[in-house]
Order: structure tokens, then sequence, then C-alpha cells
């Protein structure tokens, strides 16, 4: 069973008490996009097997959104960090670095992460 | 060299000499430097294609490889469920051709599939689903699909062991297909390869893709663990991890693979003759030849690889299923399992062409892809063949997403399917 910790609460929920959100960083496409740009927001994902990045809200706890970053593959969860966040924290980054030496983050400098 | 026809007749004659006579159902070659057409994937969906490409349209220079072993993935995990009570005219066009094709196959292949026709009822358990169903028997009846609406008392008579007074699932009523049913999963994918192996394909196990090679935006070859295989089309069958190959060849997918589960209950006496699937507490239920309860439960919300699948799934599932069939409440279960399934938008496939010059999809089948198996590969079959979509595969491209053009099932399913 997933256990995810609540970066707001604190408190350590299993998946019941979770509701899923799907890809986390997605980013949302303004009146003048094109089509391509709307289906890569709305439908095109990642679904990468190993270190993803999702979006969760608890739920049935506090209900904020927060985002998590577990491996598809192994089930590890290498933390979880709020939503208002550009990427994920270098805390993160050096646990999932730890588990997977040949991931590299797929944004420009995980040290300017923005903690909102 | 071709396998020896199976009928009554070898049987009775190898009776006679112990059984010395009979020859492996397909060989196991090593792959040679380059096909016309390499599948990835042996699956049922994958070998299918393989077998319509040689029986349609005379293309047997085909390989099919495949990373673990023939019928291993999805193939061997799902509840070997087979309907075709689709709602949208597309999808009930694939799966009755799909449907049609089984009904036929055991005699086709020379391979027994055990295919089942003993009907299957999709249980309408809220007021919602009654509506649906009515719609989707409407439908189907203008689709030239039979199926009917049943009454509560008709299914209990259809299922005797059906507690249809709830109170928290009633059962309001049914969507019953006469010609739905089962069949033996394993069979399906080893009939359909023997009969590939005798027209000479190559059948290749243990052969994973690390990578996709292109030039100028055109397929050249596929790197394996065995090696460098080049081809003129290249078609991916791989379920679950049609992202993963997708990514090799440099495109990207509308897809999300989750875990589905399924489990086996200990062999009992026969008690149900019917297929029963309840759509709104994510579980269906059949009783194989063997006797065991083939259970049938609901996706995990997230994306995940591990043929595992979440406990509290299993918990829900069983806990509807009790309610609805008393008498099961003391089975104990033999094995619970886990299959990757591609889910789409829409929760219909994807047969396409793809950015990649002679590069073909075949995926996003979810939780419902054996069913399909033979009409999918008819349809594949004919979109690598001529390198367009038939009539059967024209819909599913995977263009509808970016206009719109969805063939949405998601309602008519409910979830599991």
């Amino acid at each position: 069973m997933l256990i995810l910790t609540c970066p707001y609460c604190g408190v350590k929920a299993e998946e019941t008490e979770l509701s899923p959100g799907g890809e986390a960083h997605l980013k949302r496409i303004g009146p003048d996009g094109t089509a391509e740009e709307f289906e890569a927001y709305l439908f095109a994902r990642k679904n990468i097997k190993g270190v993803h990045f999702e979006r969760w809200r608890h739920a049935y706890g506090c209900g904020k959104w927060f985002l998590a970053a577990r491996d598809t593959h192994t089930m590890q969860v290498y933390g979880t960090y709020r939503a208002q966040t550009a990427h994920a924290t270098d805390e993160i980054v050096a646990n999932a670095r730890q588990a997977r030496a040949e991931w590299v983050p797929d944004w420009p400098q995980a040290s300017e992460a923005v903690v909102g | 060299m071709p396998s020896r026809r199976y009928s009554v007749f070898a049987i009775a004659r190898e009776a006679l000499r112990q059984h010395s006579g009979w020859s492996r159902a397909w060989a196991s070659p090593e792959p040679r430097d380059r096909y016309k057409v390499v599948i990835v994937g042996a699956g049922g969906h994958g070998l299918a294609t393989a077998y319509y490409l040689g029986k349609n349209h005379g293309i047997t220079d085909v390989a099919v490889i495949e990373k673990g072993w023939l019928g291993g993935g999805n193939t061997g995990r799902n509840t070997t469920i087979i309907r075709s009570n689709y709602l949208q005219d597309p999808s009930a066009a694939i799966y009755d051709k799909a449907l049609k094709l089984y009904e036929t196959l055991s005699q086709d292949l020379n391979y027994n599939v055990m295919f089942s026709p003993r009907g299957l009822i999709m249980l309408a358990q809220t007021e919602h689903e009654v509506r649906g169903y009515r719609r989707t028997v409407h439908a189907n009846n203008l689709q030239g699909v039979a199926t009917e609406w049943v009454e509560p008392a008709r299914v209990k008579e259809l299922v005797p062991i059906i507690n249809i007074d709830g109170p928290r699932y009633p059962v309001l009523g049914g969507l019953y297909q006469a010609r739905g049913g089962t069949a033996r999963h394993d069979a399906v994918a080893w009939g359909y390869a023997r009969a590939c192996s005798d027209m000479g394909m190559h059948v290749i196990q243990n052969c994973e893709v690390t990578g996709i090679e292109t030039a100028n935006g055109q397929v050249q070859a596929v790197n394996t663990t065995k090696g460098r295989i080049g081809c003129d089309k290249l078609a991916l069958v791989v379920a679950g991890h049609s992202s993963q190959l997708a990514e090799m060849a440099g495109f990207r997918l509308p897809i999300e693979s989750v875990p589905l589960q399924a489990m086996v209950s200990e062999p009992i006496k026969p008690c149900m003759d019917v297929v029963v699937m309840a759509n709104t507490v994510h579980g269906y239920m059949s009783q194989s030849d063997k006797g065991e309860m083939v259970i049938g439960g609901g996706t995990d919300s997230y994306n995940a690889f591990t043929q595992r699948g979440s406990w509290h799934h299993i918990e829900e599932t069983v806990r509807a299923l009790i309610e609805t069939f008393p008498m099961i409440s003391r089975l104990k279960m033999l094995r619970q399992w886990g299959g990757i399934v591609d889910m789409t938008g829409d929760r219909s496939p994807i047969l396409s062409t793809t950015p990649v010059g002679g590069i073909f999809v075949n995926c996003g089948w979810g939780t419902g892809g054996f069913k399909a198996i033979p009409g999918s590969g008819w349809a594949m079959a004919e979109l690598v063949a001529q390198g367009r979509p038939g009539p059967l595969a024209a819909a599913f491209g995977m263009n509808r997403f970016r206009e719109g053009r969805f063939i949405d099932e998601s309602v008519a399913a409910g979830v599991a399917h």
C-alpha cells in the first residue's frame, strides 16, 4: 500500500486517504494555443517508468493538493512537496539520484526550485 | 517445418505409439538480420497481427519479438471475457468482428482455444446504469449486435446464485449478450504462434527492444538484446509499455499505464454458467472449466508498472461481490496478480500510423483487450500491409485526440471492461 506524507499537515497518509491527480507540472495552454499544444496539455503524458512527479490531494485529511515524486517501477517514494513549487526540491532529486544514478532532472537548474 | 495437423485421428495415432510423435507447436529461431515487418510484442494482438498479415495480405517475411515469454503479459493475465456490446459504432464494429472471428478461431487455427459462448450479463445496479445499458441495447440493435435488456427476475433465472435484492447493490436489470463468453487466453496466443510459425514467420522470445533506429523520419531497424534487426515496417503492439517504445522512436502517446488486478479462487463444483460483470462495483466473475471462480477487479488510479496493484482494490472488489454472490463468502483465493494496462483518454484503443514513417502502433486497449484480439489483429494487419487504416481501424487513429473526435467508451463500459 502506498503511503505518502502530506507536506502541509505532516500526516502519513495511506492511499485510500488520498485522491490522485495525475502528472504534475503540466503547463496550462492559453486561448492562443494551437491544437497540438492543447492535445499535448490534455492527453500526451510522459508515462514514465521510473522517477515520476504527480499530483495528489489529501482528500480525507486537510484537503490540500500536494506533489509527490515516486518511482513507478519500484514504488519507492522519493518525497512529497508543496503544490506551489516549480520543481521538486534538491533533497528529492538527491533521493531519486541515489536510487537511480542514471536519472537526471528534465528541468534546467534543480537548485532554482521556488518554494511558495 | 510446419507442425502436424491436430485432429482426432492424430490423437488416435499417437495413442498407439505412446505419444512419441508430437512435435513442438512453434519453432524458436534466432533472428535474421532483416525482415519486411517486425512486430514488437508476442501477445495476442501482436501474434494476431502477424497471422492476418500472412493470411489476408500474403506477407510472411515477419518476425514477432517478445521481451519475455509468449503471451506472458496481459494476454495471460486477463479474465478471458469476450463480448461486443459497446456503445459507439466504431467500437461495436471492431469488437464484433473479433467476436465473429473467435467463433471460428479454433477451426481456423487448428488449435482449440476453448471459446465458450456461454452468455454475458452486465448488471445494472444504479439508476444511471439502467439508463446507460438500455441506451446501449438500442445502439447495439442498430449496429446489428444482438443484445437485450433483461429484468431482475430473468437475471436471477440465468444466475441462480445471485442476490438481486441488495440492499447496497440491488440488481435492477442487466445488459445480456447471449453470444458473449470466454476463451482460454493462453491458447489464443499459442494457437496464433503455431499458425505464424507454420507460415514461416519467426516468433522470437526473450528478445527485448533496447532502441529504435530511424533515418530521415523513416524506421530502419530495432536494436534488441539479440542484436540489430533491420525492417521496412515496425508494428508496436506492447500494451503497458507503449509509451516507452514510442519514446525510443521519438514520439509521445496519449497513454497512461496503470495496474489492473485479477484473482482466482479454489475450484468448486459448477455453479454459474454465464459471465457476470458488475461495473458499478468494479467486479466481474466467471467460472473456469476447472471450477475456479475467476474474478477481475478495478484499476489502480495512479501510474505504475509493478504488475501487482494495490491491496485495497481487492478488498473493494471482494466486498461488493460477496454481497452480490453471498455463497462465495467462504471461498479461498488461490492466486492474485496484476497486469499493466494502457489507458487512453476516451477508453478506446489506438490503431494508427505515427509521426515516424513505417512505424505503426496498436495500443490503448486498456482493461479490455483480450476480447478484441482477432479483430485487432485483422485491422492492424490491414494498416501495416497497406500503410493506411482500413474501415475497421479508420476511427482509431491517434490524431483523434487532436481533432476532438473521441470514441467515448468510458461511460458505456463503466470503468473496468
